[in-house]
């Protein structure tokens, strides 16, 4: 959960607001003041997995006052800034290697210099297809996290090591939801299936290696060697829910080297368009 | 019945022990609990204004959820987000302390979405500009929390304690309004005046939220008997004004009542006069976004009904077999 702040109890109502500084969802010490400036192949991996949090986590922010029911624009809500407070550490250590702050990479970079994945660019869709996105990609994060928190680098282990816990619970509550839906009404299971199979053909990128990973012997996380666990992780829940993996296309992606899906330009449009309308201007 | 705790009655009326113990609680300053005797006009009224309270809280996150995905930075992008999401936790715990005095929970989201319900008006209106995230902030919460932290202390036990969670996460909210509005006041020429005009905008509008004039305000009176409210619209209204005024000149808006002056006398600032036509028009569903809101939490009902309908059905299928398992 991010961390959020007052600088103090704050229950005066009556109190004239004369010294207001309200330190909310700071960045966590050991990254303001860690000495650790990111060489550019780190940076560049950090802005891999920085960019798939702070996509996935604009199109969370969208189902805040839509869900299905109260309880899920809480759930879903949490689940975003989560992933929003991954994105910041991980855009402000990106940023270091470049003199630039994590609001100069998420509201001043265009498309092509974004390195998402593909399927955290695609659509919402209807509460089935946002779960089974969830269930995809946080299945693949609990198992990335776990693992690069033993990374040479101190500052991706730290932020993995904060993060794997709350992707455990991003995991759980996407699992539930499958089960659920797979096994709820004819309608809901009709839409479990379709979503999955409208989802699948984005599952291969996530596990494709780069000569950036190469590079990063030891300090990234080789996506090809996640597969496994993945595979092994995801495979008694679709047997509960009585889901086969959908056999069919696979997108040929290229998030990682700037080739996006035609999602991404809106929602970045979207994203920084009150920012861009004010260059230099502070918030 | 209402006799017997209306102030100024003065022909004994005989009543039952159950009454007198209520009474006494309420005399005491006691809190009245679920499961204690309580006259049905005590429950109605609280049902009323518990379900219109959670009703506002939800309808409340449509105007700011408006903003979080344009947020222009990604901390402000991360309070929004939290605070909408308070407000939806708000909604349920107030549904739930309605729950206690035998309301439902679809009851009470029928009549909103038939629009039967009230919530608060001040919901009616649009966010066009990001600066209406700070007014939302510093000048609606804050209203709202000069309203409601009388409430901790509501008669109602349940009512009362689901307000001192809510006061706190509300005296959180109206900081970050403020903190946007500071900032923006600080920035450029063209930051300043989209705060100025964010406040003209919400200024009168929340004034409005601390409910009609004491002499035209039809419930308050035995609300207050009750001591489920515990100051008069009025005495809220210019409590709220006194404070604004300083934090108005810390930030260096201008408030827009040109009629606004101390008044030496009594000690306050005394305020021009108040467009209730206005009130009324929003009120009776002529405001700018009454449909718009109604719809959008009708449409998020009816669109996620397959998927309630799944959590309901996939439970009842658990529990039957796990039921079949306990036969064998």
């Amino acid at each position: 959960m991010s961390e959020i702040k007052a600088d103090a109890p704050a229950n005066d109502h009556e109190d004239a607001h004369g010294h207001v500084a309200v330190d909310v969802s700071t960045l966590d010490a050991e990254l303001i003041e860690g000495p650790s400036q990111a060489t550019a192949d780190i940076a560049e991996y950090a802005l891999w997995l920085g960019d798939d949090s702070l996509v996935l986590a604009q199109q969370l922010g969208a189902w805040i006052s839509r869900a299905p029911e109260l309880e899920e624009d809480v759930a879903l809500g949490n689940v975003a800034l989560d992933l929003i407070g991954h994105a910041r550490s991980l855009l402000h250590y990106a940023g270091t290697a470049t003199d630039r702050s994590e609001d100069d990479l998420a509201y001043w970079r265009t498309e092509p210099d974004f390195r998402s994945l593909h399927i955290v660019e695609q659509p919402n869709g209807d509460f089935a297809h946002t779960i089974a996105r969830q269930f995809i990609v946080s299945h693949y994060l609990f198992e990335l996290y776990s693992r690069l928190r033993a990374s040479a680098d101190a500052t991706l282990a730290a932020i993995a090591a904060k993060a794997v816990k709350e992707v455990d619970y991003h995991r759980d509550h996407s699992t539930q939801w499958v089960l659920r839906l797979a096994q709820g009404t004819d309608e809901s299971r009709h839409r479990m299936i379709t979503a999955l199979s409208d989802l699948w053909p984005y599952v291969e990128e996530i596990f494709r290696d780069d000569t950036l990973i190469d590079r990063l012997e030891g300090i990234a996380v080789r996506p090809s060697s996640l597969r496994p666990a993945f595979d092994a992780a995801i495979a008694p829940v679709l047997a509960e829910a009585e889901l086969e993996i959908p056999r069919g296309f696979v997108a040929s992606g290229g998030g990682r080297t700037g080739n996006h899906s035609e999602h991404l330009a809106f929602l970045l449009a979207e994203m920084q368009v009150l920012t861009r309308a004010h260059p230099g201007a502070s918030w | 019945m209402t006799s017997t705790i209306t102030p100024d009655t003065s022909a004994p009326v005989a009543i039952s022990v159950e009454e007198q113990q209520f009474n006494d609680l309420i005399e005491a300053d006691s809190r009245i609990e679920p499961r204690d005797w309580m006259p049905e006009g005590y429950r109605k009224s609280l049902v009323r204004q518990i379900s219109q309270h959670a009703h506002s809280e939800i309808i409340g996150m449509q105007p700011e959820s408006n903003w979080i995905t344009r947020a222009p930075s990604l901390k402000r992008k991360a309070i929004l987000m939290a605070k909408v999401q308070d407000e939806a936790g708000h909604g349920l715990y107030l549904y739930s302390a309605a729950q206690t005095l035998g309301a439902t929970r679809d009851d009470m989201t029928d009549a909103l979405i038939a629009g039967k319900a009230r919530y608060s008006s001040i919901f009616n209106y649009p966010t066009p500009s990001w600066a209406d995230m700070g007014s939302i902030g510093w000048l609606v919460d804050g209203a709202a929390i000069c309203n409601q932290v009388p409430l901790c202390r509501a008669s109602y036990g349940p009512y009362g304690r689901a307000m001192v969670r809510i006061c706190k996460e509300e005296s959180f909210h109206q900081r970050q309004g403020f903190e946007i509005l500071l900032e923006l006041m600080q920035g450029t020429e063209e930051q300043r005046q989209m705060a100025q005009d964010s406040v003209n905008r919400w200024y009168w509008p929340a004034l409005m939220m601390f409910g009609p004039p004491d002499d035209d305000s039809p419930n308050s009176a035995q609300s207050m008997a009750w001591k489920i409210k515990r100051h008069s619209n009025d005495e809220l209204r210019q409590r709220f004004v006194n404070m604004l005024v300083p934090q108005a000149a810390v930030l260096g808006v201008t408030l827009p009542d040109p009629d606004l002056h101390f008044n030496e006398e009594t000690q306050q600032w005394d305020l021009g006069e108040i467009d209730w036509t206005e009130f009324h028009e929003v009120l009776a569903g002529r405001g700018p976004n009454n449909a718009q809101r109604l719809q959008r939490r009708r449409d998020a009902h009816d669109e996620g009904a397959w998927v309630r309908e799944a959590a309901a059905a996939y439970a009842h299928k658990q529990s039957a077999r796990t039921e079949e398992m306990a036969a064998k």
